[in-house]
């Protein structure tokens, strides 16, 4: 591999488990899992941000790559609604980290990230189209890609399919009574 | 987004000298369907505010619905300036759900196929950079260029522009010495088209003054704003992850090719580092069709997770009861129960697919994290401050291709 003029000074680098004990030291009920190449921390809501702050400044994850949500409500032995995953990459060691946390009806908001990362707003808009959380202190949080004056969010698995013909009156499931 | 520089200014009937100009949804310029509304001071552009999903049509909502097979030929239409790249980053992440390792001739064939998709991406997008700004000439020597790419994508699956070519643990057909022969030409002949776009633009004086300093896209914000491939590239982030994390035959083809990169971050330096990516690129695809691995095409059959071939369907029960489990929606494949988040090197940056994994053939949820989508954001940023005439430039040097921003 060539060699990389990669300016090293300005970052702090440790090996990934030396990252979660950090973690783990400074927020209580921090969970960990592993698939693959996946490491994952999941996080309470309330503790998201500060986590998500720290892992940027102090632990040189730079870049936001990838934030999505799934809803949990038809997945087996599933008990909470939402997931939220933010993908953190530190492009000096290429490490990558996924912070996972967890949402509940009826409080579907998070903090929104885009303090941090500008490339959050978007996604963010993203999931609050297709999912309806909520994204405290994003600055312009609108539907992004269906039209303004849209009822519903689509990617939820109580909304249908098909839609036409189905989207206008279809029985709205939440957690509590699924 | 709406950007702070509206804010600075005073209240009242200052503002009114601001007009609002909507670019799009259909505008040949943005070659697709993507909205803009422009506040210009005269010419020059104070805020830039996107209007995109014209075009969606639900494929995250449709991954939900097909099976790892099906839903390939939805991910083809995602970015279908380079199909074959979706449908190899599509699979690439249900393979490492379900922990297949590929045959080495399938890696091969699939790096080959990835780098043809690169070049074409980079023909299509150096070529209507060029033509928004007036050079029609190397549009029409790249689109030559790829027409012999689908010809080689019509050789492998008799499909020209969405070729379905992936399988799960493997390819739909084996490649054929057509397929051989037509690489071959491919990498002999390139060069020259290469070439003559190169004599045509590089030090052409229009192009690279209506490029050169326009949309200027900084390190610190390059990283900030979630840039991946080509575009983070040309902004001084080296990562490339065909040499970071290296998947398919990139880890064996490590020394063939170099990552491009450079560090100011205008519309012509991406320009600058996606026609020398395809120089590289054609070097990883000559190194690979020369040692093409001989062997089986798909994983073993006796996995489970690859069709039996047709004769064996036909002649032995075991093979037909496979081929039945593989198509019934209740059988299929059953993957662990959990998620993952794997991704490529796209021509267009890091193509990603996050799969929730509920133990069955079709995912739970099936995101795709679209290169196009996170570097539209950017265009804000880029544009402010920029005259009326370079949204075309910086807009054709972010290569935003709407099926794959809306989904």
């Amino acid at each position: 591999m060539p060699a990389r003029n990669v300016d090293r000074t300005k970052r702090i680098i440790m090996p990934f488990d030396t990252i979660i004990t950090a973690l783990k030291g400074r927020f209580a009920d921090l969970a960990t899992s592993e698939f693959r190449d996946n490491r994952r921390v999941v996080v309470a809501p309330a503790q998201l941000f500060d986590v998500l702050k720290s892992l940027q400044e102090e632990h040189g994850f730079d870049l936001l790559f990838e934030m999505t949500a799934a809803d949990y409500l038809k997945y087996p032995n599933a008990v909470d609604r939402f997931g939220v995953v933010y993908g953190l990459l530190n492009t000096v060691t290429g490490e990558r980290v996924f912070v996972k946390t967890v949402l509940n009806e009826p409080d579907l908001t998070l903090p929104s990230a885009f303090s941090l990362w500008k490339g959050a707003d978007w996604l963010e808009r993203e999931i609050y189209d297709m999912y309806g959380i909520l994204f405290d202190g994003h600055p312009d949080l609108r539907r992004i890609l269906m039209p303004e004056a849209f009822a519903g969010h689509p990617l939820r698995k109580d909304y249908p399919l098909r839609g036409r013909g189905e989207r206008h009156n279809f029985p709205v499931i939440t957690r509590a009574n699924s | 987004m709406p950007l702070e520089a509206l804010d600075t200014l005073p209240d009242g009937p200052e503002k009114d000298y601001l007009w609002t100009l909507n670019f799009g949804p259909q505008h040949p310029a943005t070659h697709t369907t993507l909205r803009l509304i422009l506040t210009l001071d005269g010419e020059t552009v104070v805020k830039a505010v996107p209007d995109i999903g014209f075009l969606h049509s639900g494929f995250e909502k449709l991954g939900e619905d097909l099976d790892f097979n099906q839903y390939v030929t939805i991910v083809d239409r995602m970015n279908y300036i380079s199909p074959i790249a979706n449908e190899i980053a599509w699979h690439h992440v249900v393979e490492k759900l379900m922990g297949i390792d590929l045959t080495p001739r399938c890696k091969y064939i699939r790096t080959i196929l990835a780098e043809l998709a690169r070049i074409s991406d980079h023909l299509l997008c150096t070529g209507a950079q060029a033509l928004d700004l007036g050079a029609f000439t190397a549009f029409l020597y790249g689109f030559q260029q790829r027409e012999v790419i689908y010809d080689i994508y019509e050789t492998i699956s008799g499909q020209r522009f969405h070729p379905s070519y992936t399988r799960v643990g493997g390819l739909l057909y084996d490649v054929t010495e057509e397929f051989v022969r037509k690489v071959r030409s491919f990498v002999q002949e390139f060069p020259a088209t290469h070439a003559d776009m190169c004599r045509l633009l590089n030090r052409n004086r229009i192009f690279v003054e209506r490029t050169q300093g326009i949309g200027v896209l900084s390190k610190e914000l390059a990283i900030n704003l979630s840039c991946t491939g080509p575009i983070a590239r040309a902004s001084g982030v080296v990562r490339d992850l065909r040499k970071d994390e290296p998947y398919l035959a990139y880890g064996e083809l490590q020394n063939t090719f170099k990552v491009i990169c450079a560090t100011d971050g205008d519309s012509y330096t991406r320009y600058l580092v996606r026609m020398e990516e395809m120089l590289e690129s054609l070097k990883i695809i000559a190194a690979a069709i020369e040692n093409l691995p001989a062997g089986a095409v798909n994983v073993d059959v006796d996995s489970k997770v690859v069709f039996p071939a047709q004769t064996s369907v036909y002649r032995t029960i075991e093979s037909m009861i496979q081929h039945f489990e593989l198509v019934m929606p209740n059988r299929q494949w059953t993957p662990p129960l959990d998620e993952v988040y794997g991704a490529i090197e796209s021509p267009n940056g890091e193509l990603g697919f996050y799969i929730v994994s509920d133990g069955t053939g079709v995912a739970y949820r099936a995101r795709t994290r679209p290169p196009s989508y996170i570097h539209f954001a950017t265009f804000p940023y880029l544009i402010e401050g920029h005259q009326l005439s370079d949204v075309v430039a910086v807009l054709g040097s972010l290569n935003i291709i709407a099926a794959e921003l809306d989904r």
